[in-house]
Protein backbone atom coordinates (compact mmCIF):
# COMPACT_ATOMS: atom_id res chain seq x y z
CA UNK A 1 0.00 0.00 0.00
CA UNK A 2 0.67 3.44 -0.44
CA UNK A 3 1.93 4.21 3.25
CA UNK A 4 4.61 1.19 2.85
CA UNK A 5 6.21 1.77 -0.50
CA UNK A 6 6.90 5.35 1.24
CA UNK A 7 8.72 3.47 4.27
CA UNK A 8 9.94 0.19 2.12
CA UNK A 9 8.13 -1.35 4.99
CA UNK A 10 7.39 -4.39 3.89
CA UNK A 11 11.13 -4.82 1.94
CA UNK A 12 13.16 -4.28 5.25
CA UNK A 13 11.40 -7.26 6.85
CA UNK A 14 10.92 -9.53 3.89
CA UNK A 15 15.02 -10.12 3.56
CA UNK A 16 16.30 -10.23 6.45
CA UNK A 17 17.93 -12.76 8.24
CA UNK A 18 18.85 -12.57 12.05
CA UNK A 19 22.11 -12.21 11.95
CA UNK A 20 22.25 -9.25 9.63
CA UNK A 21 20.09 -6.98 12.23
CA UNK A 22 22.30 -7.32 15.34
CA UNK A 23 23.75 -3.73 16.16
CA UNK A 24 26.20 -2.63 14.13
CA UNK A 25 28.60 0.27 14.70
CA UNK A 26 29.92 1.33 11.05
CA UNK A 27 26.04 0.41 9.93
CA UNK A 28 24.72 2.70 12.01
CA UNK A 29 26.81 5.56 10.71
CA UNK A 30 25.81 4.77 7.25
CA UNK A 31 22.56 5.57 7.56
CA UNK A 32 20.09 8.44 6.96
CA UNK A 33 18.23 9.74 10.32
CA UNK A 34 15.23 8.73 8.75
CA UNK A 35 16.18 5.06 8.31
CA UNK A 36 17.69 5.17 11.53
CA UNK A 37 14.18 6.57 12.97
CA UNK A 38 11.77 3.67 10.83
CA UNK A 39 14.52 0.99 11.73
CA UNK A 40 15.49 1.89 14.96
CA UNK A 41 12.69 -0.19 16.49
CA UNK A 42 13.41 -3.42 14.73
CA UNK A 43 17.22 -3.22 16.20
CA UNK A 44 16.99 -6.81 17.89
CA UNK A 45 16.19 -10.78 16.88
CA UNK A 46 12.49 -10.12 15.39
CA UNK A 47 10.20 -13.06 16.35
CA UNK A 48 10.64 -15.83 14.70
CA UNK A 49 7.29 -16.48 12.58
CA UNK A 50 8.07 -12.63 10.42
CA UNK A 51 11.84 -14.34 9.23
CA UNK A 52 10.10 -17.79 7.79
CA UNK A 53 7.26 -15.72 6.00
CA UNK A 54 7.98 -16.80 3.06
CA UNK A 55 8.71 -20.32 3.88
CA UNK A 56 5.56 -20.93 5.96
CA UNK A 57 2.44 -22.85 3.88
CA UNK A 58 -0.20 -20.20 4.69
CA UNK A 59 -3.38 -21.89 6.83
CA UNK A 60 -6.01 -19.88 7.55
CA UNK A 61 -7.35 -21.10 11.05
CA UNK A 62 -4.13 -22.51 12.82
CA UNK A 63 -2.56 -19.00 12.71
CA UNK A 64 -5.69 -17.16 13.54
CA UNK A 65 -6.42 -19.33 16.53
CA UNK A 66 -2.69 -19.69 17.54
CA UNK A 67 -2.62 -15.40 17.54
CA UNK A 68 -6.06 -15.73 18.98
CA UNK A 69 -5.88 -16.94 22.15
CA UNK A 70 -2.53 -17.99 23.78
CA UNK A 71 -3.88 -18.75 27.01
CA UNK A 72 -6.99 -20.69 27.62
CA UNK A 73 -8.09 -19.64 30.62
CA UNK A 74 -11.90 -18.21 31.57
CA UNK A 75 -10.29 -14.80 32.25
CA UNK A 76 -6.45 -13.28 31.88
CA UNK A 77 -5.70 -11.90 35.41
CA UNK A 78 -2.46 -14.05 34.91
CA UNK A 79 -0.39 -10.85 35.46
CA UNK A 80 0.72 -11.32 39.67
CA UNK A 81 1.06 -7.89 41.11
CA UNK A 82 -0.95 -4.85 41.98
CA UNK A 83 0.19 -1.67 40.26
CA UNK A 84 -1.36 1.49 39.90
CA UNK A 85 -1.37 4.85 38.40
CA UNK A 86 -3.64 8.17 38.68
CA UNK A 87 -3.42 11.75 38.26
CA UNK A 88 -4.87 14.68 40.08
CA UNK A 89 -4.04 18.02 40.36
CA UNK A 90 -0.90 17.82 41.50
CA UNK A 91 0.88 15.40 39.62
CA UNK A 92 0.60 11.93 38.96
CA UNK A 93 1.15 8.70 41.71
CA UNK A 94 2.17 5.61 40.63
CA UNK A 95 2.32 2.87 43.51
CA UNK A 96 2.79 -0.69 43.38
CA UNK A 97 3.73 -3.62 45.62
CA UNK A 98 7.32 -5.76 45.14
CA UNK A 99 6.56 -9.19 44.86
CA UNK A 100 7.63 -11.43 42.26
CA UNK A 101 6.11 -14.56 41.84
CA UNK A 102 5.89 -17.90 39.94
CA UNK A 103 2.90 -20.22 40.30
CA UNK A 104 2.78 -20.52 43.86
CA UNK A 105 6.68 -19.63 44.64
CA UNK A 106 7.44 -15.96 45.77
CA UNK A 107 10.64 -15.61 43.65
CA UNK A 108 11.81 -12.03 45.26
CA UNK A 109 9.83 -10.13 47.63
CA UNK A 110 11.64 -7.12 47.30
CA UNK A 111 11.58 -6.22 43.04
CA UNK A 112 11.19 -2.89 42.15
CA UNK A 113 8.40 -2.50 39.86
CA UNK A 114 8.28 0.99 39.40
CA UNK A 115 11.12 2.09 37.32
CA UNK A 116 11.99 5.55 35.93
CA UNK A 117 12.44 5.82 32.53
CA UNK A 118 13.40 9.88 32.88
CA UNK A 119 13.15 12.70 35.34
CA UNK A 120 9.63 13.40 33.86
CA UNK A 121 8.85 9.58 33.35
CA UNK A 122 8.04 6.58 35.26
CA UNK A 123 6.45 3.05 34.27
CA UNK A 124 4.98 0.63 36.32
CA UNK A 125 5.45 -2.40 34.99
CA UNK A 126 3.84 -6.40 35.33
CA UNK A 127 3.57 -9.33 33.83
CA UNK A 128 6.46 -11.29 32.72
CA UNK A 129 9.66 -9.97 34.88
CA UNK A 130 12.30 -10.49 32.28
CA UNK A 131 9.88 -9.11 29.26
CA UNK A 132 9.43 -6.26 31.72
CA UNK A 133 13.31 -5.49 32.55
CA UNK A 134 14.00 -6.05 28.63
CA UNK A 135 11.01 -3.11 27.54
CA UNK A 136 11.31 -1.10 29.63
CA UNK A 137 15.64 -0.78 28.72
CA UNK A 138 14.22 -0.77 25.13
CA UNK A 139 11.98 2.23 25.84
CA UNK A 140 14.83 3.89 27.96
CA UNK A 141 16.98 4.06 24.68
CA UNK A 142 14.34 5.27 22.27
CA UNK A 143 13.52 7.51 24.18
CA UNK A 144 16.97 9.10 25.45
CA UNK A 145 17.41 9.13 21.79
CA UNK A 146 14.41 11.13 20.48
CA UNK A 147 15.36 13.65 23.77
CA UNK A 148 18.72 13.73 21.97
CA UNK A 149 17.43 14.07 18.18
CA UNK A 150 14.64 16.72 18.86
CA UNK A 151 15.96 18.55 21.83
CA UNK A 152 12.71 17.67 23.54
CA UNK A 153 11.28 15.12 25.51
CA UNK A 154 8.71 12.60 23.70
CA UNK A 155 5.08 13.25 26.07
CA UNK A 156 3.76 10.38 27.55
CA UNK A 157 1.35 9.59 25.08
CA UNK A 158 4.02 9.31 22.41
CA UNK A 159 5.78 7.14 24.25
CA UNK A 160 2.93 4.80 25.31
CA UNK A 161 2.51 5.29 21.41
CA UNK A 162 6.13 4.49 20.77
CA UNK A 163 5.98 1.05 23.07
CA UNK A 164 2.98 0.07 21.21
CA UNK A 165 3.92 0.10 18.03
CA UNK A 166 7.94 -1.74 19.03
CA UNK A 167 5.22 -4.61 21.00
CA UNK A 168 3.04 -4.85 18.19
CA UNK A 169 5.77 -7.58 16.01
CA UNK A 170 5.66 -10.00 18.80
CA UNK A 171 1.84 -10.47 18.91
CA UNK A 172 0.87 -13.82 19.27
CA UNK A 173 3.73 -14.60 20.77
CA UNK A 174 4.38 -14.99 24.44
CA UNK A 175 6.14 -11.54 25.40
CA UNK A 176 3.45 -10.49 28.18
CA UNK A 177 3.97 -6.64 28.99
CA UNK A 178 1.32 -4.61 30.77
CA UNK A 179 3.09 -1.45 31.52
CA UNK A 180 1.51 1.80 33.14
CA UNK A 181 3.10 4.81 32.12
CA UNK A 182 3.13 7.83 34.58
CA UNK A 183 4.18 10.81 33.90
CA UNK A 184 4.39 14.74 33.43
CA UNK A 185 3.87 16.62 29.76
CA UNK A 186 5.38 19.98 28.99
CA UNK A 187 7.73 22.33 29.90
CA UNK A 188 8.64 22.64 33.62
CA UNK A 189 9.14 25.38 35.34
CA UNK A 190 13.42 24.65 36.89
CA UNK A 191 15.69 22.07 35.65
CA UNK A 192 15.03 18.81 37.22
CA UNK A 193 18.84 17.92 38.09
CA UNK A 194 17.38 18.31 41.89
CA UNK A 195 13.28 16.37 41.55
CA UNK A 196 15.10 12.85 41.69
CA UNK A 197 15.67 12.48 45.48
CA UNK A 198 14.69 9.87 47.93
CA UNK A 199 12.78 11.11 50.91
CA UNK A 200 14.50 9.33 53.54
CA UNK A 201 12.90 10.72 56.92
CA UNK A 202 9.37 10.22 55.95
CA UNK A 203 9.20 5.87 56.83
CA UNK A 204 10.83 7.05 60.64
CA UNK A 205 8.14 9.83 61.25
CA UNK A 206 5.41 7.11 60.12
CA UNK A 207 7.15 4.57 62.43
CA UNK A 208 7.26 6.51 65.12
CA UNK A 209 3.91 7.62 64.59
CA UNK A 210 2.01 4.37 65.61
CA UNK A 211 -1.15 5.62 66.91
CA UNK A 212 -1.97 7.33 63.83
CA UNK A 213 -1.47 5.55 60.66
CA UNK A 214 -1.61 6.99 56.88
CA UNK A 215 -4.12 4.27 55.96
CA UNK A 216 -7.00 4.94 58.52
CA UNK A 217 -9.55 7.30 57.24
CA UNK A 218 -9.68 9.27 59.87
CA UNK A 219 -6.13 10.90 59.89
CA UNK A 220 -5.87 10.17 56.19
CA UNK A 221 -3.70 13.57 56.01
CA UNK A 222 -2.08 13.45 59.28
CA UNK A 223 0.96 10.83 59.01
CA UNK A 224 2.27 10.81 55.23
CA UNK A 225 4.22 13.66 54.17
CA UNK A 226 6.13 13.99 51.25
CA UNK A 227 9.15 15.58 52.89
CA UNK A 228 9.51 18.61 50.64
CA UNK A 229 12.68 19.75 51.09
CA UNK A 230 12.31 23.06 49.50
CA UNK A 231 10.32 22.13 46.87
CA UNK A 232 6.24 21.54 47.78
CA UNK A 233 5.51 25.52 48.12
CA UNK A 234 6.51 26.24 44.67
CA UNK A 235 4.67 22.82 43.44
CA UNK A 236 1.67 24.21 44.92
CA UNK A 237 2.02 27.55 43.34
CA UNK A 238 3.04 26.14 39.95
CA UNK A 239 0.24 23.40 39.34
CA UNK A 240 -3.10 25.30 39.07
CA UNK A 241 -5.98 22.92 40.06
CA UNK A 242 -7.06 22.21 36.30
CA UNK A 243 -10.46 19.88 35.56
CA UNK A 244 -9.59 17.16 34.23
CA UNK A 245 -10.77 17.17 30.47
CA UNK A 246 -8.92 20.14 30.21
CA UNK A 247 -5.47 18.76 30.42
CA UNK A 248 -6.06 16.19 27.71
CA UNK A 249 -6.29 18.63 24.89
CA UNK A 250 -3.73 20.85 26.58
CA UNK A 251 0.35 20.72 26.24
CA UNK A 252 1.33 19.91 29.38
CA UNK A 253 0.15 18.16 32.42
CA UNK A 254 -0.15 15.27 34.35
CA UNK A 255 -0.50 11.75 32.14
CA UNK A 256 -1.18 8.18 33.21
CA UNK A 257 -1.48 5.63 30.08
CA UNK A 258 -1.53 2.38 29.47
CA UNK A 259 0.09 -0.16 27.17
CA UNK A 260 -0.25 -4.04 26.80
CA UNK A 261 1.63 -6.40 24.42
CA UNK A 262 -1.75 -7.28 22.87
CA UNK A 263 -1.83 -3.77 21.71
CA UNK A 264 -4.54 -2.01 24.21
CA UNK A 265 -3.40 1.40 24.43
CA UNK A 266 -5.38 3.43 27.08
CA UNK A 267 -5.29 6.58 28.20
CA UNK A 268 -7.14 7.92 31.91
CA UNK A 269 -7.11 9.08 35.05
CA UNK A 270 -6.76 5.91 37.06
CA UNK A 271 -5.48 2.48 35.86
CA UNK A 272 -4.54 -0.20 37.66
CA UNK A 273 -3.31 -3.23 36.68
CA UNK A 274 -2.41 -6.68 38.01
CA UNK A 275 -4.46 -10.16 39.65
CA UNK A 276 -4.80 -7.27 42.36
CA UNK A 277 -6.21 -4.19 40.40
CA UNK A 278 -10.18 -4.75 41.11
CA UNK A 279 -9.59 -4.47 44.71
CA UNK A 280 -7.00 -1.48 44.04
CA UNK A 281 -9.50 -0.11 41.35
CA UNK A 282 -12.70 -0.50 44.36
CA UNK A 283 -10.65 2.01 47.01
CA UNK A 284 -9.48 4.28 43.71
CA UNK A 285 -12.82 4.77 42.79
CA UNK A 286 -13.84 5.42 45.99
CA UNK A 287 -11.78 7.82 47.17
CA UNK A 288 -10.32 9.74 44.03
CA UNK A 289 -11.06 12.84 43.29
CA UNK A 290 -9.32 15.31 41.14
CA UNK A 291 -9.18 17.80 43.94
CA UNK A 292 -6.98 16.24 46.06
CA UNK A 293 -3.90 17.21 48.02
CA UNK A 294 -0.39 15.41 47.80
CA UNK A 295 -1.10 13.74 51.16
CA UNK A 296 -4.62 12.30 50.40
CA UNK A 297 -3.29 10.75 47.18
CA UNK A 298 -0.39 9.62 48.52
CA UNK A 299 -2.64 8.42 51.25
CA UNK A 300 -4.90 6.38 48.84
CA UNK A 301 -2.56 5.07 46.84
CA UNK A 302 -0.94 3.36 49.92
CA UNK A 303 -4.30 1.93 50.84
CA UNK A 304 -5.54 0.62 47.86
CA UNK A 305 -2.14 -1.24 47.21
CA UNK A 306 -2.44 -2.24 50.91
CA UNK A 307 -5.68 -3.73 50.61
CA UNK A 308 -4.91 -5.34 46.97
CA UNK A 309 -1.79 -7.37 48.75
CA UNK A 310 -4.23 -8.52 51.40
CA UNK A 311 -6.55 -10.01 49.28
CA UNK A 312 -4.45 -11.48 46.37
CA UNK A 313 -2.15 -13.96 46.77
CA UNK A 314 0.26 -12.91 44.04
CA UNK A 315 0.68 -9.38 45.89
CA UNK A 316 2.39 -8.35 48.61
CA UNK A 317 5.47 -7.63 50.85
CA UNK A 318 6.10 -4.02 50.76
CA UNK A 319 4.82 -1.36 48.42
CA UNK A 320 6.79 1.42 46.23
CA UNK A 321 5.42 4.94 45.82
CA UNK A 322 6.47 7.42 43.34
CA UNK A 323 5.15 11.40 42.81
CA UNK A 324 5.65 12.88 39.75
CA UNK A 325 4.96 16.62 39.09
CA UNK A 326 6.41 19.08 36.83
CA UNK A 327 9.74 19.34 38.95
CA UNK A 328 10.36 15.37 37.67
CA UNK A 329 9.36 12.18 40.12
CA UNK A 330 10.38 11.69 43.91
CA UNK A 331 10.52 8.57 45.39
CA UNK A 332 8.75 7.52 48.89
CA UNK A 333 10.92 5.03 50.91
CA UNK A 334 9.62 1.73 50.38
CA UNK A 335 7.26 0.91 53.11
CA UNK A 336 6.56 -2.94 54.56
CA UNK A 337 3.27 -4.12 54.51
CA UNK A 338 3.76 -6.36 57.20
CA UNK A 339 3.65 -3.55 59.56
CA UNK A 340 0.86 -1.67 58.46
CA UNK A 341 -0.76 -5.08 58.63
CA UNK A 342 -0.19 -5.11 62.61
CA UNK A 343 -1.21 -1.33 63.07
CA UNK A 344 -4.20 -2.16 61.32
CA UNK A 345 -4.87 -5.18 63.60
CA UNK A 346 -3.95 -2.91 66.84
CA UNK A 347 -6.47 -0.24 65.61
CA UNK A 348 -9.25 -2.65 65.31
CA UNK A 349 -8.96 -4.11 68.38
CA UNK A 350 -9.15 -1.16 69.79
CA UNK A 351 -12.28 -0.15 68.51
CA UNK A 352 -13.74 -3.35 69.56
CA UNK A 353 -12.66 -2.69 73.23
CA UNK A 354 -13.90 1.22 72.55
CA UNK A 355 -17.42 -0.43 71.37
CA UNK A 356 -17.42 -3.13 74.21
CA UNK A 357 -17.15 -0.08 76.91
CA UNK A 358 -19.15 2.09 75.85
CA UNK A 359 -22.08 -0.64 75.07
CA UNK A 360 -21.40 -1.46 79.01
CA UNK A 361 -21.53 1.64 79.72
CA UNK A 362 -25.03 1.81 77.87
CA UNK A 363 -26.07 -0.96 79.76
CA UNK A 364 -25.18 0.35 83.43
CA UNK A 365 -27.07 3.24 82.30
CA UNK A 366 -30.17 1.63 81.43
CA UNK A 367 -30.07 -0.42 84.56
CA UNK A 368 -29.77 2.39 86.71
CA UNK A 369 -32.98 3.75 85.13
CA UNK A 370 -34.90 0.55 85.50
CA UNK A 371 -35.77 1.22 81.42
CA UNK A 372 -33.94 -2.21 80.50
CA UNK A 373 -35.20 -5.15 80.57
CA UNK A 374 -32.19 -7.37 82.02
CA UNK A 375 -33.81 -10.30 80.11
CA UNK A 376 -33.50 -8.41 76.72
CA UNK A 377 -30.86 -9.88 74.61
CA UNK A 378 -27.86 -7.23 73.48
CA UNK A 379 -26.80 -7.64 70.31
CA UNK A 380 -22.74 -7.18 69.30
CA UNK B 1 -19.73 -7.18 24.78
CA UNK B 2 -18.79 -4.58 22.57
CA UNK B 3 -21.36 -3.36 20.22
CA UNK B 4 -22.12 -1.26 16.69
CA UNK B 5 -25.14 -0.48 14.95
CA UNK B 6 -25.68 1.41 11.77
CA UNK B 7 -28.29 2.55 9.79
CA UNK B 8 -28.79 4.29 6.98
CA UNK B 9 -31.54 7.02 6.16
CA UNK B 10 -32.93 8.63 3.16
CA UNK B 11 -29.62 11.40 3.15
CA UNK B 12 -27.97 10.54 6.11
CA UNK B 13 -26.17 7.54 8.30
CA UNK B 14 -26.61 7.18 11.95
CA UNK B 15 -24.07 5.21 13.79
CA UNK B 16 -23.41 4.29 17.32
CA UNK B 17 -20.91 2.38 19.44
CA UNK B 18 -20.13 1.47 22.83
CA UNK B 19 -17.99 3.02 25.15
CA UNK B 20 -16.01 0.22 27.29
CA UNK B 21 -12.62 -0.29 26.93
CA UNK B 22 -12.63 -3.67 28.82
CA UNK B 23 -9.56 -5.91 29.35
CA UNK B 24 -11.08 -9.20 30.65
CA UNK B 25 -13.32 -8.45 33.51
CA UNK B 26 -12.06 -5.17 33.87
CA UNK B 27 -13.82 -2.08 32.59
CA UNK B 28 -10.62 0.25 32.32
CA UNK B 29 -12.57 2.91 30.27
CA UNK B 30 -15.88 4.33 30.30
CA UNK B 31 -16.04 7.03 27.34
CA UNK B 32 -13.39 5.10 24.98
CA UNK B 33 -14.20 6.10 21.65
CA UNK B 34 -14.69 3.72 18.90
CA UNK B 35 -15.09 5.94 15.87
CA UNK B 36 -12.57 6.56 13.13
CA UNK B 37 -12.84 9.34 11.32
CA UNK B 38 -11.48 8.78 8.33
CA UNK B 39 -12.27 11.95 6.69
CA UNK B 40 -14.62 14.73 6.47
CA UNK B 41 -17.80 12.30 5.73
CA UNK B 42 -16.71 8.77 6.35
CA UNK B 43 -16.08 7.11 9.81
CA UNK B 44 -15.12 3.86 10.32
CA UNK B 45 -16.22 2.05 13.95
CA UNK B 46 -14.04 -0.75 14.69
CA UNK B 47 -14.34 -3.18 17.70
CA UNK B 48 -12.54 -7.22 18.07
CA UNK B 49 -9.30 -7.90 19.45
CA UNK B 50 -7.56 -5.79 21.86
CA UNK B 51 -4.11 -4.27 19.93
CA UNK B 52 -5.87 -5.37 16.42
CA UNK B 53 -8.97 -2.93 16.38
CA UNK B 54 -6.58 0.63 16.93
CA UNK B 55 -3.57 -0.94 14.59
CA UNK B 56 -5.92 -1.16 11.69
CA UNK B 57 -7.90 1.47 12.23
CA UNK B 58 -4.78 4.17 12.15
CA UNK B 59 -3.13 2.48 9.60
CA UNK B 60 -6.21 2.78 7.10
CA UNK B 61 -7.04 5.81 8.59
CA UNK B 62 -3.97 7.49 7.67
CA UNK B 63 -3.93 5.52 4.54
CA UNK B 64 -6.85 7.36 3.41
CA UNK B 65 -5.57 10.27 4.60
CA UNK B 66 -2.23 10.28 2.40
CA UNK B 67 -4.88 9.55 -0.61
CA UNK B 68 -6.43 12.90 -0.08
CA UNK B 69 -2.50 14.53 0.14
CA UNK B 70 -1.38 12.85 -3.17
CA UNK B 71 -4.89 12.90 -4.99
CA UNK B 72 -6.29 16.53 -3.63
CA UNK B 73 -9.51 15.17 -3.27
CA UNK B 74 -10.70 12.33 -0.62
CA UNK B 75 -12.06 8.62 -1.74
CA UNK B 76 -15.53 7.92 -1.46
CA UNK B 77 -17.33 5.78 0.73
CA UNK B 78 -17.61 2.58 -1.51
CA UNK B 79 -13.93 3.05 -2.63
CA UNK B 80 -13.05 3.41 1.18
CA UNK B 81 -14.77 0.20 1.96
CA UNK B 82 -13.22 -1.51 -0.68
CA UNK B 83 -10.05 -0.42 0.65
CA UNK B 84 -10.82 -1.78 3.84
CA UNK B 85 -11.93 -4.57 2.74
CA UNK B 86 -9.05 -5.88 0.31
CA UNK B 87 -6.38 -4.88 3.03
CA UNK B 88 -8.28 -7.24 5.70
CA UNK B 89 -8.33 -10.03 2.88
CA UNK B 90 -4.69 -9.31 2.37
CA UNK B 91 -3.58 -9.77 5.72
CA UNK B 92 -6.34 -12.86 6.75
CA UNK B 93 -3.89 -15.25 4.93
CA UNK B 94 -0.94 -13.80 6.39
CA UNK B 95 0.84 -14.95 9.99
CA UNK B 96 -0.88 -11.87 11.51
CA UNK B 97 -4.25 -11.43 10.67
CA UNK B 98 -6.23 -8.68 11.88
CA UNK B 99 -9.71 -9.73 14.10
CA UNK B 100 -11.81 -6.86 13.61
CA UNK B 101 -15.17 -6.19 13.13
CA UNK B 102 -15.72 -2.77 11.21
CA UNK B 103 -18.73 -0.93 10.47
CA UNK B 104 -17.93 1.94 7.50
CA UNK B 105 -20.63 4.86 7.27
CA UNK B 106 -20.11 7.75 4.87
CA UNK B 107 -21.69 10.11 2.79
CA UNK B 108 -21.24 10.65 -1.04
CA UNK B 109 -22.12 13.77 -2.87
CA UNK B 110 -22.67 10.95 -5.87
CA UNK B 111 -24.56 8.25 -4.12
CA UNK B 112 -25.98 9.52 -1.22
CA UNK B 113 -25.25 7.89 2.22
CA UNK B 114 -24.06 4.76 2.36
CA UNK B 115 -23.49 2.12 5.62
CA UNK B 116 -20.58 -1.03 4.75
CA UNK B 117 -20.45 -3.99 6.76
CA UNK B 118 -17.03 -5.86 7.04
CA UNK B 119 -16.15 -8.76 9.13
CA UNK B 120 -13.00 -10.00 10.47
CA UNK B 121 -12.74 -12.31 7.72
CA UNK B 122 -13.46 -9.41 4.94
CA UNK B 123 -16.81 -9.97 4.18
CA UNK B 124 -17.83 -6.64 2.89
CA UNK B 125 -21.69 -5.76 2.40
CA UNK B 126 -23.36 -2.55 2.02
CA UNK B 127 -26.26 -2.73 4.14
CA UNK B 128 -29.31 -0.07 5.34
CA UNK B 129 -28.85 -1.45 8.64
CA UNK B 130 -26.01 -3.16 10.71
CA UNK B 131 -24.75 -4.28 13.76
CA UNK B 132 -21.46 -5.94 15.08
CA UNK B 133 -21.80 -8.05 18.70
CA UNK B 134 -24.05 -9.90 20.92
CA UNK B 135 -26.47 -7.10 20.68
CA UNK B 136 -26.76 -7.67 17.05
CA UNK B 137 -28.75 -10.72 17.81
CA UNK B 138 -31.53 -8.29 19.60
CA UNK B 139 -31.41 -5.68 17.48
CA UNK B 140 -31.19 -7.27 13.85
CA UNK B 141 -34.87 -8.40 14.18
CA UNK B 142 -36.42 -5.42 15.58
CA UNK B 143 -34.38 -3.41 12.64
CA UNK B 144 -35.90 -6.13 10.16
CA UNK B 145 -39.51 -5.35 11.82
CA UNK B 146 -39.62 -1.68 12.09
CA UNK B 147 -36.97 -0.48 9.36
CA UNK B 148 -38.35 1.76 6.42
CA UNK B 149 -36.17 3.39 4.05
CA UNK B 150 -37.77 6.75 4.13
CA UNK B 151 -37.55 7.01 7.49
CA UNK B 152 -36.61 10.77 9.07
CA UNK B 153 -34.05 10.91 11.44
CA UNK B 154 -36.02 11.79 14.70
CA UNK B 155 -37.53 8.43 14.19
CA UNK B 156 -34.17 6.43 14.25
CA UNK B 157 -32.87 8.15 16.59
CA UNK B 158 -35.61 7.07 18.64
CA UNK B 159 -35.52 3.68 17.18
CA UNK B 160 -31.97 3.87 18.51
CA UNK B 161 -32.48 5.03 22.06
CA UNK B 162 -35.12 2.17 22.53
CA UNK B 163 -33.19 -1.15 21.95
CA UNK B 164 -29.52 -0.40 23.05
CA UNK B 165 -28.80 -3.07 25.57
CA UNK B 166 -27.50 -2.78 28.77
CA UNK B 167 -23.93 -1.27 27.95
CA UNK B 168 -23.56 1.99 30.30
CA UNK B 169 -23.23 4.44 27.39
CA UNK B 170 -23.03 4.92 24.07
CA UNK B 171 -21.07 7.87 21.58
CA UNK B 172 -23.72 8.18 18.58
CA UNK B 173 -22.33 10.67 15.52
CA UNK B 174 -24.75 11.10 12.30
CA UNK B 175 -23.04 11.77 9.05
CA UNK B 176 -25.06 14.00 6.47
CA UNK B 177 -24.25 16.15 3.34
CA UNK B 178 -22.87 18.56 5.85
CA UNK B 179 -20.05 16.17 7.66
CA UNK B 180 -20.29 14.73 10.68
CA UNK B 181 -22.24 15.06 13.58
CA UNK B 182 -21.87 14.55 17.66
CA UNK B 183 -25.60 14.04 18.78
CA UNK B 184 -25.87 13.16 22.19
CA UNK B 185 -24.49 10.48 24.99
CA UNK B 186 -27.25 7.77 25.26
CA UNK B 187 -26.92 6.54 29.25
CA UNK B 188 -28.08 3.05 30.01
CA UNK B 189 -31.33 2.58 29.36
CA UNK B 190 -33.65 -0.96 30.01
CA UNK B 191 -34.88 -3.06 27.62
CA UNK B 192 -38.30 -1.61 27.14
CA UNK B 193 -40.79 -2.93 24.77
CA UNK B 194 -41.16 -1.25 21.16
CA UNK B 195 -44.90 -0.79 20.12
CA UNK B 196 -46.31 0.98 16.86
CA UNK B 197 -47.27 4.05 18.41
CA UNK B 198 -43.95 4.97 20.22
CA UNK B 199 -42.51 5.51 16.03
Amino acid sequence: MALQDVCGFLETLDDISPCTYLPNEMGYMRRTPFEFDRDSAFHFLPPPQQCSRKNRAPTLFSSTFSSLSPHQQPFQLSHGTTTLGFIFQDGVIAAADTRASCKGLICCPISQKIMPIHSHLVVNTSGSGADCMLWERILTREMRLYQLRHRKRLSVNGAAKLLSMMLHPFKGTNVCVAATLCGWDGEETQETLQSCMEIADVKKAVEQDSNVSAISDESAQGSVKMASINEQDEISKDTQALNPTSTFGGRSGPRVCYVCSDGLQLKGEIISVGSGSPYAYAVLDDGWRWGMTVDEAVALAREAVFRATHWDAYSGNNVDLFHITAHGWRRRDREDLKEEYYREREREKKKIKEREKERQKREGDELVEGEGDIYSVHCG
Amino acid sequence: MEYLIGIQGPDFVLVAADNVAASSIIQMKHDYDKMFKLSEKILLLCVGEAGDTVQFAEYIQKNVQLYKMRNGYELSPAAAANFTRKNLADYLRSRTPYHVNLLLAGYDEADGPGLYYMDYLSALAKAPFAAHGYGAFLTLSILDRYYRPGDSALSLIRLNKRFILNLPSFTVRLIDKDGIHDMEKLPRVSFPSLSSSDR
